[in-house]
This record gives C-alpha cells, structure tokens and sequence, in this order.
C-alpha cells in the first residue's frame, strides 16, 4: 500500500513540474522580470521555454534533415548507454579505491589522520580544474598495444568524484560494530582479516548502500561534466553542448539530452536499490546518509 | 590443577585524571571445575581481572597462567570461552550461525559444526529457535545464545563478565539456575563478574570479595552449599547466612566472633 502511494506521489509530483512549466509560460511575463540587470524570471518565449508537447515531438522526430538520421531519443539513449558505461566504470574504479583507502584508514590509525583531510581537500578541487591535467597525463600513456583513449580520462574523472562517498561510508562502516563484538573476535583468536571479513564487512553494508548511491550520482554527475570539459565523443555531456549550440533555431532539442541524463541517474539508483535488495540480511539497521 | 593462576597483577591506566590503579597486587588460584565469582563495587577492578585473564588486556605487571600457558597462548589456543553483559550476536547471522562463528573461524567442517551447534542448541534449550535471527530474541534468549557461543570449543574455562546484568529478576534467576546445570554437565572452570549478592552465592564454590581504588582482593569466602543446587535452595538458611558473610565483607564489616585471613588461595 506505501509503495503504491509513493509511485501515485512521484507521478503527481512530474505532472505538478509540467503543470507548473506550462502555467508560467502561459501567465508569466513575456519578458521575464529584471531587477537591478539580474534576470530573476526567465522569459516565457518559446526561445526560452518550449512547450511540453514541442519537446516530446521534437524527441521523437529526426536528428537533422539528413535523409539517414535517427530519431532524436535513439540518439539521446546511444548517448545515454555510452555514458552510462563510462560512469559504470568510474563508479567501480572510485568504490575500489574508496573501500581500499577506508581498509587503509581502518588498519592504521594513523592513515586516518594523514589521509582524511587530503580526501577532504580533493573534493575541494574544482572538476573543470582537473579535467585538462588528467586528459594531458592521459595522452602520455602508451603501454605496448595499449593506447590511451579519451573516455578513460573521463571514468577517472567520474572516479574522482565518486570514491569519497565510498571511502567515507566504508569507514563509518567498518568502524561500526560494537567493542563487544570486536573483542569477541579477538577472544576467539581471528586476526585482522578475519576480523574484517566476518565481522566489521558484514557490519558496513547498511552504511555501504547510501554511500554507493551518492558515489553513483557522483559518477554520473562527473561523467557528464567531465564529458563536457574534455570534448569526449559519444556520450551525453557531448550532446547536452552539441544540441544546446543549435538552440536559436532549435529550441526543443537541448530538453531531450537533459531528460536523457535525469534519466539516467534515476536508473542507476534503481540499480543500486536493486543490488541491496539482494543484501536485505544485512541491513537491519540501515543508517540514512 | 588449577585452571588459573594470578600471581602479583597490577594493573594501571593512565586518564586525564591522572594514574588510576585498576589491579594492586592481586592474587588468586582458581582449580579446574570450580565456580569463582568476581563481586565488588565498580571500580574494584573485576572486570578488568576478567579481561587480563582473557588476555583482552595486558598486566602492568605480575603474571598470569592459566593452564600452566601464558594468557595469550591460551586464548590463541581457545582454552577459554567467554560472555559480556551485552550477547554481542552478529544481527546478520541467525541463531545457529551465531553459535557457529567459533567453529567456522577455526576451520571446523561443515558436518562437524552442525553437529556441535545441534548439541550446544539443545543444552541452552533454544531447540526451537535454531533459525530465528538476534532481533526476534529476548534477551534472556539471547544471553543463552551468547553461552551456548562460548561453550562452543568445549573450553575448560569459561569466563563472564555480568552475562546476566541486563536481564530481568525472573529471568535472571531461571538463567543461574540452568548456569549451574551447565557448568556441572560441561566440568568447566567458571570465572563469574557479578554485583549481586544472591547471584554470586547461588552459582559459586568460592567469591571473590573486591574493594577499590585501588582494586584489591578484600575477602575469599568458600560457599558450600553442595553441588545440588535446585530453585528450594534459594530458600535455605545456608543459602542466607552466605549472602550475609558475602554482604558484611562487602561493607567492610568484619563477621563478628572467627577472625577470618583474607584468603588469597
């Protein structure tokens, strides 16, 4: 019964946005509001704001006028897919590191006083900062057949922004049995790593699952950034600059790839809530993030 | 033979407050098979005897054998088990599992751990539970749990630290009552942490009287009461003038008439 009103509210709550939407722009100003030079209202031009249905007709009409062109959401899906794929990849590259600096801080006090603030700090870097430096360092990777491509650059970046959630979490995590319990452990013998597998992995998992999902909406939020700033082709961050570019003429396209990268973060958080369902053992007491 | 043997312990922590004497020279021989509790006041140092025995901590200084080993050789070989005041059960391991950890941590195969966890099952009386997880437990049944768990290698010794602290009164004396059955059918040595009075008689052969600061062994009261030890005992008279001699060494009071040594055997 909850979950039938949630679904009831989430699908009130996108019509309520497009009502919104449209009621601005059917009332609003048609020139938006200014004050001081600060544009505080956008204009309600079919420039500025297109309509509803205009958006959804333009998703399913031809890219361009190209007699082979696909339809604009098959494009945006592509688009979406190879995103996706490099945000996958960021995502697990950034979950390894995070649980292996978390193992790190865990095991010598120490690290956790050297190595917390500089995670902190790393966060602090602005992505557009990076993006240049690591497709540079990038370029200069050769290793016998191995070439470096660009997309790599962009699912380190994804990387970057999504293994401090990880590390963060895993560490509360692993940090949370209770003395008790880790007494116990060392009462009956088990080492270190025994300690970790048996008794505090088991105990991260309800600090695990939020942690991973912020990690994920990191990593799409780098890869399409990251897209962006590096100039990558193929994915969704190219095509939200590419179509934004033809806005004047064509409005309505640039609301497709933007659908498509909301989208997109809505599937991966299902997918992670689809991997905890599978950990429902382990989370009897979950904490929020 | 003796299952523990303390010669000379202190044991000493450093706090903001400054140096806290936990342990000053402490003594104390407990025989195989015999039931000793540890009683005092917080602060007299039972528990932290009880952890130095458990080799959870280290002696400041002094020694301390049990089984003719050192602590830690003893704990890395599993001659003990031992139960907190908190059942500390892993939430995500059922009952069975649970009692199981020992036996999967120390390599025991699978056919040999289900048998052994059929059987501590049974002895605790959980036969029906085997399956159900922590959270669905009371905390009497978790307690049980938690016992059956350190009877799992079979140790010689079995060590509590107020395993029954956190439980009812009625529940309380039932679990007493099914310790002494258990500690008689499995012939180990028990070191008991307790600071109640009643408790600390009906289960032991000997208490262990402590004082603090700094945490000293006032009194060593042998308690016999036989090893029949049903519900009616509670009842005796016996029963009644141990409580008493435990109280009065407790308050300091010396029995009035036999002098007594303080006896450090």
């Amino acid at each position: 019964m909850t979950r039938l009103r949630a679904v009831i509210l989430g699908a009130l709550g996108i019509v309520l946005l497009g009502v919104l939407w449209e009621a601005y722009k059917a009332l609003g100003p048609a020139a938006g509001f200014e004050a001081f030079g600060i544009q505080l209202l956008p204009r309600t031009s079919d420039l500025a704001m297109p309509h509803l249905i205009d958006m959804l007709d333009r998703a399913l009409s031809p890219v361009n006028t190209a007699a082979d062109s696909q339809p604009v959401w098959l494009t945006v899906t592509l688009a979406c897919l190879s995103s996706l794929g490099t945000a996958a990849v960021g995502l697990a590259v950034g979950a390894v590191v995070g649980f292996g600096l978390a193992l790190l801080m865990l095991r010598f006090r120490i690290a956790e006083s050297a190595v917390l603030p500089w995670l902190i700090l790393s966060q602090t870097v602005p992505l557009i900062a990076l993006a240049p430096v690591i497709v540079s360092w990038g370029g200069r990777v050769h290793i016998g057949e191995f070439e470096w491509q660009r997309w790599m650059s962009v699912a380190v970046i994804a990387s970057y922004l999504a293994f401090f959630p990880v590390a963060v979490g895993a560490l509360r995590g692993l940090q949370s049995p209770l003395a008790a319990q880790v007494e116990l452990m060392h009462s009956f013998a088990a080492g270190w790593w025994r300690t970790v597998l048996h008794l505090r992995l088991p105990a991260s998992v309800p600090y695990l699952i939020p942690a991973v999902r912020l990690g994920a909406a990191s990593a799409i939020i780098g890869t399409v950034v990251a897209e962006v700033s590096t100039g990558a082709k193929g994915g969704i961050g190219r095509l939200i600059i590419e179509y934004a570019q033809s806005g004047s003429s064509d409005p309505a396209k640039a609301f497709s790839p933007i659908a498509g990268a909301v989208l997109m973060g809505l599937a991966t958080a299902g997918v992670v809530a689809l991997v905890a369902l599978t950990l429902g053992r382990f989370r009897s007491n979950e904490v929020p993030a | 033979m003796t299952a523990v043997q303390v010669t000379g312990v202190t044991k000493t922590f450093t706090t903001k407050a400054g140096l806290v004497t936990a342990l000053d020279d402490v003594d104390l021989t407990v025989e195989k098979g015999e039931f000793v509790s540890l009683i005092g006041p917080s602060g007299c140092g039972k528990s932290t005897l009880l952890r130095l025995i458990a080799d959870l901590d280290t002696p400041t200084s002094g020694v301390i054998e049990v089984f003719g080993k050192s602590a830690r050789q003893a704990r890395l070989d599993q001659d003990y088990g031992i139960a907190f005041q908190t059942a500390g059960l892993l939430p995500w391991r059922s009952v069975a599992a649970n009692i199981e950890l020992p036996l999967q941590l120390h390599g025991v195969d699978r056919v040999g751990r289900r048998q052994r966890v059929a059987q501590l099952i049974e002895l605790v009386g959980l036969g029906d539970f085997a399956r159900s997880f922590p959270e669905q437990l009371s905390g009497g049944m978790q307690q049980r749990v938690a016992i059956a768990r350190s009877l799992a290698e079979r140790p010689e010794l079995l060590l509590m630290d107020e395993p029954f602290g956190a439980l009812d009164e009625m529940t309380r004396e039932r679990m007493q009552s099914e310790l002494v059955r258990i500690s008689a059918e499995t012939g180990a040595a028990v070191i008991f942490v307790t600071h109640s009075i009643p408790e600390a008689v009906f289960l032991s052969d000997r208490v262990v009287v402590m004082s603090p600061r700094p945490g000293r062994i006032r009194k060593v009261i042998d308690v016999k009461l036989g090893d029949a030890r049903g519900e009616g005992l509670r009842e005796e008279s016996a029963f009644f003038a141990s409580v008493t001699e435990v109280r009065e060494a407790l308050h300091g009071a010396p029995a009035t008439g036999t002098a007594r040594g303080v006896d450090t055997r």
